[in-house]
């Protein structure tokens, strides 16, 4: 991979804080792919919301650990959001953000059919991260994500949406540029080399 | 419901007029998800703002009652997590009748009762219902009523007679409720030995001693002040190496009481009181 530390093609001068990744049908092999890929001493907390089946406590984050370069961890309740760390939201818990940078877990109803859901996990990091929040929405069959997308934007945050054509279902992401102005519209592999990016550029 | 963005200081606004008027403190509820409920409120009832619904809350006491049913998060399925129930019919239980034939058991926060339907349904099938004194409480007395009614939508038992089958129960879910116009009627002797009755975990007190406590997502709702508070009264309101659980992807690491307990079951987050 290529990196140019100078001549950088995304604006990453913001000391992010936090990235949350959203995805639905056709984003595991995304997901895995990124996480594969991953440098190892990836600095930058990634908390993902993925629409999982509700039922099935165990094995989505043991298949996604399988093949991942660093650990990915359920949080429970209160736990602090910790730098290097890499989250995934709980089967049928919503994850949120709260003020204080840790976890909050909820069984409210479902939020575009879905707990966890993308727009709460996207919100809640929103309103506790500001600008300082890198959203990343991936290929999925509803428009969960689209509102959360348009919150992080309106806090001044980054907003990265899988290029649709290469989306296995392409809604998710169409769905949050109706919503709103997207930044970058990247494909995995560009996806990647973004995250590598940035964490060249932080060490 | 979720379009609306509201200030902490208008939440503060909320939870001091509801202190000051109904004596139900929200002060300390974890904030994200109160926010979420009460922005679904002003959606409901079509409220242009926190100011509009401050002016009804401090007119229109019976307004107050509905606003606290929707504030509250009253989702729910029978048998949730099967692992928690069987880890309770073959270890928890077990262990309790060790040493008690009889023994009691407190349902904090029981919502619409699905719970207390599971505990009385696992128990009656170890045969020993009539040994346990059951004791569910809530907040709010609308759901209190539902709970005692359990009267559940028969496409929610769908869910339910999954989780049952997972749970390895005897029967079907179905020998235990009755279909009537859509709703699931369930067994009314089935909670024959259970006292429900009214309680706020927030103001409230201990009331009896328990040789089991559940509290299943129900403190994730609160921040770590009222956790560490409500963590007290069960500590109080539990005999010496009772077991107290919670829901799965919670913890008591982070309280101030955790070291009167010992992990029993990490997996499924049940606790042991150790020290008093």
């Amino acid at each position: 991979m290529n990196i140019s530390l100078t001549k950088s093609k995304y604006n990453l001068n913001n000391q992010y804080k936090a990235i949350v990744i959203g995805g639905s049908a056709g984003s595991f092999q995304v997901i895995s792919k990124i996480l594969q890929n991953l440098p190892e001493d990836f600095q930058v907390p990634i908390i993902m919301c993925l629409h999982r089946l509700k039922d099935v406590r165990n094995g989505f984050v043991e298949a996604l650990n399988i093949k991942s370069a660093k650990l990915i961890e359920e949080p429970e309740d209160k736990e602090q959001i910790r730098k290097g760390k890499i989250y995934l939201a709980p089967a049928n818990y919503h994850l949120g953000v709260e003020l204080g940078n840790t976890f909050t877990l909820s069984t409210e109803g479902m939020f575009n059919n879905s707990r966890p859901a993308i727009d709460i996990t996207f919100m809640t990091a929103a309103y506790v991260f500001r600008n300082k929040l890198i959203g990343i929405l991936l290929s999925g069959a509803n428009k969960d994500g689209a509102l959360g997308m348009k919150r992080i934007a309106e806090k001044g945050g980054l907003t990265i949406i899988q290029e649709p054509s290469e989306c296995l279902i392409d809604t998710m992401p169409t769905s949050a540029l109706k919503e709103t102005a997207i930044d970058y519209t990247l494909t995995t592999d560009e996806i990647l080399d973004f995250l590598n990016q940035l964490h060249y550029h932080y060490v | 419901m979720l379009q609306q963005e509201i200030e902490i200081s208008e939440l503060r606004l909320i939870t001091d007029l509801i202190k000051q008027k109904y004596d139900y403190d929200f002060g300390n509820y974890a904030m994200s998800s109160f926010k979420r409920r009460v922005a679904r409120v002003l959606e409901l009832y079509k409220m242009d703002g926190v100011s509009t619904l401050i002016r009804r809350l401090d007119i229109d006491a019976k307004f107050f009652k509905e606003f606290l049913a929707e504030i509250t998060v009253n989702v729910t399925e029978m048998f949730r997590d099967p692992t928690f129930w069987v880890e309770l019919k073959t270890h928890i239980i077990p262990h309790i009748r060790q040493n008690n034939e009889k023994f009691s058991i407190w349902h904090a926060g029981c919502s619409s009762g699905e719970e207390v339907y599971s505990m009385a349904i696992l128990l009656e099938e170890m045969g020993i219902l009539d040994n346990v004194k059951i004791v569910a409480t809530d907040i709010d007395h609308v759901i209190l009523d539902k709970a005692k009614e359990a009267r559940y939508h028969i496409k929610n038992m769908e869910v339910n007679k999954k989780n049952y089958t997972t749970f390895g129960g005897i029967y079907n879910l179905e020998n235990y409720y009755r279909e009537e116009s859509g709703k699931a009627v369930m067994d009314q002797n089935l909670v024959r030995n259970v006292e429900f009755r009214e309680q706020n975990l927030v103001t409230g007190s201990a009331f009896s001693k328990f040789d089991l406590i559940l509290c299943r997502n129900v403190m994730i709702y609160f921040n770590q002040t009222l956790q560490n508070q409500v963590l007290k009264l069960f500590h109080e309101s539990l005999h010496k190496y009772a077991y107290l659980a919670i829901g799965s992807k919670e913890s008591l690491i982070w309280c101030e009481l955790a070291n009167k307990f010992i992990v029993v079951n990490n997996e499924e987050k049940i606790y042991k009181k150790i020290r008093d």
